[in-house]
């Protein structure tokens, strides 16, 4: 693919995967939080990326749309290294994109029908009227009445913002869409109305690509096509691989990783102690 | 005894070493990051120069800007600027009286606010109101992930938040300036002739003949260069805030003191460089009336 070829006009003949992820590390200052990871996520997948507090989930996921840039490696979309995309470029890239924030990240100073219809008036120059009856579509899909248009983020409830958070993701009709911990902080029953919706939301769009991070297995059993599961660096011997787990949802349960079976079934094992002898040393 | 102190000798000296070696150490990492502090935020203020002429911002962000910025910092600059004409009234009038020079009160009080006490207290009060405030604001949008949320929509975080604040202290700080002048005038102007019973004719004559636009181009031109300072600082420290409410707190603080300091460092090169310019246009002349 030539260097001049525009972001939005990949060959899918040629490029079979949507976000690719090779060698990359990621380091703050001499804290390592991602390792020499290489990962591939074919178009229309769910992948589902587990781990517990600390591994380098977000970072990840944040670095698939270049909002972290990596110390070392290359994340590429549609085969295009995001790295070598000019600012025009990757602006483009990112309308192809959708991202879910773990805590919604709406804007406080726009009432709920200008937070979603944001990214029509920003790049498709809409008029407002259009902009606010997709907007509406949009949240008629995630279950929110057309009264909420009206509110500011601080007037809703958890879940709403995250309904918000995914109708404002799927507003440009994206073909990645980014998930942080969709249903972190959720009662069981609303935390089952997110992954429904997403599963909505994949079924409604063909050939959409999903990435979400969670520490939920119960929503990574859901949603996933495959899952990875992280591991933090820091608890990795020297040249041991980040990726501990890589796999369809159904195997998870017989791997023989210790620490794969540790994290699905949530046992604090070693940690315990951990712990005891961390404050002893104090 | 004797002993002890002789092996504990070459120890302390290696510690003495050692405490030299870390002192200059930790001096070398203050001066690298100082120096690397400085090139990040001249990338960000060049980037929002950039982004100002790259694209129009929206006129709802800049009206909301310069409403939040100007209008709803009228009433404070206002009221400061009037106390401060009267203040310089009291702590003038003894002095004068002396000499017999009351009624050249106003050319002191006059020349003061144009030239110095006008255009700083207008920005003083704007980076204390204005500037911990968007400091804070931008911070908590930082820690929120919203500013991530811009930049993953394909929006420019600097178009939609630093150019909007920029535009509006520019525009608005001249506002703020001449309003803070003209209530420190009336102020100061009140106070004398009503309170001290200084002859009004004499001393809006004296007022008059001594202060004329040059002091009010003087004191606006400065009230310029530090609105761009105040907006620059308080969203660079904005969008660098660390995380947590006491991260945002610390932004707030960092972002006034910062605008504070080199409002005051602006302020010196500003009366530099204006006086070397009017003796260029005017040689020979003397600026202050």
């Amino acid at each position: 693919m030539s260097a001049s070829t525009p972001p939005s006009a990949p060959d899918p003949a040629v490029v079979s995967s949507m976000l690719d992820v090779r060698r990359v590390s990621v380091r703050f200052g001499e804290q390592a939080v991602l390792r020499d990871l290489t990962l591939s996520v074919p178009r229309g997948e769910t992948l589902v990326i587990i781990g517990e507090s600390g591994c380098g989930k977000t970072v990840l996921l944040k670095s698939l749309i270049g909002l972290v840039k990596p110390t070392q490696g290359v994340v590429s979309f549609c085969g295009r290294p995001l790295a070598g995309l000019t600012d025009r470029e990757l602006t483009a890239a990112r309308t192809r994109y959708g991202f879910v924030f773990q805590n919604a990240a709406l804007f406080d100073s726009l009432s709920v029908a200008e937070n979603v219809a944001f990214p029509l008036i920003e790049h498709r120059r809409a008029t407002r009227e259009a902009a606010y009856q997709a907007a509406i579509e949009r949240l008629h899909e995630v279950g929110l009445p057309t009264s909420v248009m009206t509110k500011k983020p601080a007037q809703l409830s958890g879940g709403m913002r995250k309904r918000v958070g995914l109708a404002r993701a799927l507003v440009m009709e994206p073909e990645v869409l980014l998930y942080d911990e969709p249903t972190t902080g959720l009662d069981p029953i609303m935390s089952d109305v997110i992954n429904e919706l997403i599963l909505r939301t994949r079924e409604g769009r063909k050939g959409v690509t999903s990435v979400v991070v969670t520490h939920d297995m119960h929503s990574a059993r859901k949603l996933a096509d495959r899952i990875i599961m992280l591991y933090p660096v820091s608890r990795l011997l020297r040249g041991e691989p980040q990726i501990v787990y890589d796999g369809p949802p159904e195997g998870i349960d017989a791997s023989n990783d210790q620490r794969v079976t540790q994290f699905v079934r949530g046992e604090a094992r070693d940690r315990l102690e951990e712990l005891s002898l961390s404050v002893a040393a104090d | 005894m004797a002993s002890d102190a002789a092996s504990n000798a070459p120890s302390d000296a290696r510690g003495l070493g050692a405490a030299v070696g870390d002192s200059i150490a930790d001096l070398g990492t203050m001066i690298v990051e100082l120096i690397a502090g400085l090139g990040d935020f001249t990338l960000f203020f060049g980037q929002t120069l950039a982004w100002l002429f790259r694209r129009v911002p929206s006129r709802q962000l800049v009206v909301t800007s310069l409403y939040q910025i100007g209008v709803r910092s009228l009433p404070v600059v206002a009221l400061t600027g009037t106390f401060i004409g009267m203040v310089l009234a009291v702590q003038s009038y003894n002095q004068f009286e002396r000499f017999g020079m009351e009624n050249r009160l106003g050319v002191m009080i006059n020349l003061s606010m144009y030239r110095e006490l006008g255009p700083v207290l207008a920005a003083t009060m704007l980076a204390g109101r204005v500037g911990s405030a968007i400091a804070a604001e931008i911070g908590t949008m930082r820690v929120t992930e919203q500013i991530d949320a811009l930049a993953s929509m394909g929006a420019s975080p600097i178009q939609h938040l630093v150019v909007p604040r920029l535009l509006a202290c520019f525009l608005m700080i001249p506002a703020l300036t001449l309003m803070a002048i003209f209530m420190g005038v009336a102020g100061g102007a009140f106070y004398c002739v009503h309170v001290f019973g200084v002859d009004p004719y004499f001393y809006f004559a004296n007022a008059q003949e001594s202060t004329g636009v040059w002091d009010l181009f003087y004191g606006v031109t400065k009230s310029v260069f530090f609105g761009v300072a105040i907006a620059v600082i308080s969203c660079y420290r904005g969008f660098h805030s660390a995380a947590g409410a006491e991260g945002v707190g610390r932004a707030a603080t960092i972002a006034f003191v910062q605008a504070f300091v080199v409002i005051l460092a602006l302020d010196l090169m500003l009366s530099i460089s204006l006086d070397s310019l009017y003796q260029l246009i005017w040689p020979g002349e003397v600026a202050i009336g």
